[in-house]
This record gives C-alpha cells, sequence and structure tokens, in this order.
C-alpha cells in the first residue's frame, strides 16, 4: 500500500496556511543556473548523478531570472560581476532567497585585494552562507536544507 | 533596482561594423550570465538575421587580481592562489608554478614525486575533458552524457581528496615534491580509474560520435586551419584538432614525460567535431601514460633532501634543533630566490599553460604572470563564429573548452 492511500485513509489533514505554503515553497525550489567560479563546478556536481539535488524538488536549474527562486553565488565576485549580479537579483520574483556558496562569495575568501567584492551581502541580501573554498556538495545541499529550515518557519505577515 | 546607462550604437562604433550603424545588422547581447558561456563571459554578437558577422568576446567578469596577491605572499604561500585560476586544472597550476619555483632557485625532484605529479596531473586532465564532455554536449541538448561524465568524475576526485583532503583545490604539488607522500589506497583507486574508464570512453563514444543529431551540430562548425592557429598563438586540443602536432609534454617535456610512450591524437578538419575526437582520444592517451607510471612508481621520498627550501618532516622536529631552525625560517620568512626571471610551461588541457617568474632577491615574488591557454583560445572566437548560425555559436564556446578563471585571472 502506497503513501497515498495510507494518508487517505487518515481522513482530514488540519494544518495552517502558513505551514502549508511554505511547505510548498521548500519543496520546489527553483535556483538560478548561474555559476562565477570554481564553486559552479561544485554545483554541478550537486545537481549531477552522485548527488543529486532533484531529490529536494531543485533539478531544475533556470536559466532565466524571472524563473528562479533562489540565487546561489556560486564563487567569487568581483567589482565588473557586482552591478550584473545586483540586476539579475532584481529580476527575480518575490519571494526569493540568496545563498552565497563557498568563501569568496561570504567574505571574500583569500581574495583580500581590489578586484573582488569583499562578500556578495554588499550586493544582496543573503539568507545562508555556506563555508568552503569550495564546499563539498554536499555543504551545498545542507546549506539548502538550512534555508528550507528558514522559510519553514517564515511567517504569514513577513509574506511579501 | 540598479540604474542603467543605454548604449548607443555610435559608442560602439569601433568594434562593429558599417551596417550596424544603420541598423541594417542586429546587436545582441550574450552573457555575462548565459548557461551556456561557460561561466561569466559576454559576448557582443552582431546579426544579420540568424547569422553572425561579427562576435566579440567581452572578458574581466572574473578578474580576481591573483597574480598580484601573489606578489604579497612568500614562495610557498602563494601556491594557494594558483588552484583557483583554473580550476579544472588544478594540479596542473600547482605544477607549472612549483616548476618556475624550482628553476628559480634550482631544487631537485626526487623520481617518486615526479612520478606522482604526472599521474595527478593526467587525472586532472581526464576529469577536466569529462566535465568539457558533460557540459558541452549538454549546451548541444545531449543530456544524458553530462550525468555519466560526472559520476566517472567524481571517482577522480574522490582519489584528489585521498591524496590531499580537499576535491578540487588540492595544493598538493609543492616547490621541491610534494606535501606528503600518497596513502596506501592511493594505487588500488587508480587502478580501478584505469579498469573503469576504457569501458566509459567507449560508452560516450557510442552516445556521440556517429550520433546524426550531434553530427549535423558540430561538423564544419566553427573551422580554423593550422595556419591561422600558428597566426593567433592557439595552443592545446584547438590547434591539434586542426593538425598542428604540437603538444608541449613531447616538445618541452617536464616532470619525466620523456619516459612515457603515448601518442598525440591530431584530426585534420578543425572544426568542432575535430575537437571532440581530440579530446576523447586525449583522455586514453592519458590513461595510458597513468599506466606506466602508475606500474614503474619508484618507491624514495616524495620531497627534496634540500632543507633551505623545502620543510623538513614532521619526525624530525623533535630531535633535531636543525630541523627546528629550517622549519621555523621557511614558515615565517620564507626563502630567498635570486634576482632572476624563469619561465615554465606545461601541457593544460586547454593548451600551453605558461608562468613567468621574477624573483627580487627576497622571499616575495616580484613578479608572477601566468600565460593562459583560455586567454589565447578565445581571440578565435569571431573567426570561428563568422557566418555560422547563432545557434552554433554556443557548439563554439563549447569547443574550444575556456575556463574564465584562467582567462580573466
Amino acid at each position: 500500500m502506497g503513501l497515498e492511500q495510507k494518508t487517505a485513509q487518515m481522513g482530514v489533514v488540519t494544518t495552517t496556511l502558513e505551514q502549508m505554503v511554505n511547505w510548498a515553497r521548500t519543496r520546489s525550489m527553483w535556483p538560478m543556473l548561474f555559476g562565477l567560479a570554481c564553486c559552479a563546478i561544485e554545483m554541478m556536481a550537486a545537481q549531477a548523478s552522485s548527488y543529486d539535488l532533484s531529490r529536494f524538488g531543485m533539478e531544475l536549474m533556470r536559466a532565466s531570472p524571472r524563473q528562479s527562486d533562489l540565487m546561489i553565488v556560486a564563487g567569487r565576485v568581483s567589482r565588473k560581476m557586482a552591478p550584473v549580479l545586483r540586476l539579475l537579483y532584481d529580476q527575480m520574483p518575490e519571494p526569493k532567497w540568496v545563498i552565497a556558496m563557498g568563501d569568496c562569495a561570504s567574505c571574500g575568501g583569500i581574495f583580500n585585494n581590489y578586484a573582488i567584492v569583499q562578500g556578495v551581502d554588499e550586493v544582496v541580501p543573503v539568507d545562508v552562507y555556506v563555508a568552503g573554498c569550495p564546499p563539498r556538495p554536499e555543504g551545498l545541499i545542507h546549506g539548502i536544507l538550512t534555508l528550507h529550515d528558514k522559510v519553514q518557519k517564515e511567517k504569514l505577515t513577513k509574506w511579501a | 533596482m540598479v540604474t542603467l546607462r543605454e548604449v548607443s550604437v555610435d559608442e560602439l562604433r569601433h568594434l562593429v561594423s558599417e551596417r550596424a550603424l544603420t541598423g541594417e545588422t542586429m546587436l545582441l547581447n550574450m552573457g555575462p550570465q548565459h548557461p551556456s558561456t561557460h561561466g561569466v563571459l559576454r559576448l557582443l554578437l552582431e546579426l544579420d538575421g540568424e547569422i553572425v558577422v561579427n562576435c566579440i568576446p567581452d572578458v574581466g567578469f572574473l578578474h580576481t587580481g591573483v597574480e598580484k596577491n601573489m606578489e604579497a605572499k612568500t614562495y610557498q604561500k602563494a601556491e594557494v592562489m594558483t588552484d583557483r585560476l583554473d580550476y579544472l586544472n588544478p594540479i596542473g597550476n600547482n605544477l607549472v608554478y612549483c616548476l618556475a619555483v624550482e628553476k628559480l632557485v634550482g631544487l631537485d625532484v626526487p623520481p617518486r614525486a615526479q612520478a606522482i605529479r604526472v599521474i595527478l596531473a593526467e587525472l586532472t586532465r581526464i576529469a577536466s575533458h569529462l566535465l568539457w564532455l558533460g557540459t558541452s554536449s549538454l549546451d548541444l541538448a545531449a543530456m544524458s552524457t553530462f550525468l555519466y561524465t560526472m559520476r566517472e568524475r567524481e571517482m577522480i576526485l574522490d582519489i584528489f581528496e585521498m591524496c590531499s583532503g580537499q576535491r578540487m583545490m588540492t595544493t598538493y604539488v609543492r616547490p621541491g615534491g610534494l606535501w606528503r607522500d600518497v596513502p596506501v589506497e592511493f594505487e588500488a583507486a587508480v587502478r580501478r580509474v584505469l579498469e573503469v574508464m576504457p569501458r566509459r570512453i567507449d560508452e560516450y563514444e557510442r552516445l556521440l560520435t556517429t550520433n546524426e543529431l550531434f553530427l549535423d551540430r558540430t561538423r564544419g562548425i566553427g573551422v580554423i586551419t593550422a595556419e591561422e592557429c600558428v597566426q593567433w598563438g592557439i595552443s592545446g586540443p584547438v590547434a591539434r584538432a586542426a593538425g598542428l602536432k604540437y603538444d608541449l609534454r613531447k616538445v618541452r617535456p617536464y616532470s619525466g614525460y620523456e619516459q612515457y610512450e603515448f601518442d598525440v591524437p591530431t584530426q585534420s578538419d578543425g572544426d568542432v567535431y575535430s575537437r571532440y575526437r581530440v579530446r576523447v582520444e586525449e583522455m586514453r592517451q592519458s590513461l595510458r601514460i597513468i599506466r606506466q607510471a602508475l606500474d614503474k612508481l619508484p618507491y624514495g621520498p616524495v620531497r627534496s633532501n634540500n632543507r633551505k627550501f623545502v620543510p623538513p618532516p614532521r619526525s624530525e622536529l623533535g630531535v633535531s634543533m636543525e630541523a627546528v631552525i629550517h622549519h621555523f625560517k621557511l614558515w615565517t620568512e620564507g626563502f630567498m630566490a635570486p634576482k632572476e626571471s624563469v619561465y615554465a610551461a606545461i601541457e593544460s588541457p586547454r593548451g600551453e599553460l605558461g608562468v613567468f617568474l621574477e624573483g627580487d632577491g627576497g622571499p616575495k615574488p616580484y613578479r608572477v604572470h601566468y600565460v593562459t591557454p583560455s586567454f589565447a583560445n578565445l581571440q578565435i572566437m569571431p573567426l570561428l563564429t563568422r557566418n555560422h548560425f547563432i545557434a552554433d555559436v554556443v557548439g563554439i564556446i563549447g569547443s574550444i573548452d575556456i575556463v574564465l578563471g584562467d582567462c580573466d585571472r
């Protein structure tokens, strides 16, 4: 007997609208297909066969910011790229979240110099920081699950 | 909201043809956020209908200032920066930097370290080509190849992790040898790759080599001749696909490549398909080199005994005062390099990767300059894309296999 039949026999499930909407949002969060540097390779690895992000309903990377909910800033952001990144963020529809993947995106990492933005939070608001240079795919998945937990706790009053 | 400045065609008149100024041809911006530009490359395309009249690459979106940062660090510490340049070829970046440092200060490398360097460099080449094969066929809408190649890539990354503790940014090759010896499981893991990979490469070939759809998208697209390759300074698989038999591992062997038997695969057509064939064949040749190197892997130390440049092993620190002094000197001050300049080059998966290193008598490099194949190979984009359909541009970008970290530095 499948899960569907079992739950159907349970009769009515009561929940709050808040919980249900948040649940739906975490289960089909589409990331933007947007890689910058080394971390993008690990992001691709997380998408591919061994780690398989589709287990979390996230296999569909959208190349267009208009169709995506989550921006994974994978890699170092240069001063030349920062305005482009902000533009992409502005083009994403609400609700939207940002994961800063890797040390460079989180704080500039080992590149403390004239060319690199010292943390992407100077440009866009970041929800979850994932440490590592580059983080392992497991690290990214942990970051994503942390974000899911965060979304699950969002309040109805805060919805845009 | 970001305020955007309107760019008029007039400002671009030095880049585009006369016809664009009158509005006869269209200017189209591709990237920097585009799934098939393999990173953050921006292309300004001038189009006549669907036909590309001109293609102007705009680089620098990933400029990291690595070379400048390296000048502020000692020779050992600057190496950490090199991994992040060409992030698909981290061991190769380490290797060429270490070769340059070793040349500058005159440091010897034990044979075991050299053989392990060769094995890891060739594994990196296979990993890089696997990722290239996956992503570039993904651009041509062959989805399944990507999933297969990434599966095999994980096997190779596991070996790097086993040796160095990191999957990608290993910093495992050090001036004068390696960080440490490989673990005991190393040989079995590499043998497993050697056993599995030939079958898997055949599998990819079955998916693509005679696939009509793949052939239509790749044959006769983005053609370059051998003469043009020489004129533009193109190296690596792009040049070899045009019939130029030039491989630094044969021409100027380093790390003992002269001991191994391998062929330099070439093709004559110089199109996207030839580049695909060359890279697939290169993976097989890399496996051949790894097998030979592993079969006669010598025993012995993996680091030079020259204590002035290489830190002593941990075990000596407790018993030898001299070792403590050397260790302290090396990790606080670093070693002094002469006021000279050297150039070292290796064959990276993308072509000739060189390092120009200049010392100033102190512990830090005066200038480090990377001569990168991605930057050189990107120049030919206008040449390759001219008079092709806009849909073929993605296939051509994929086929020259650029890494923007390598290009912008």
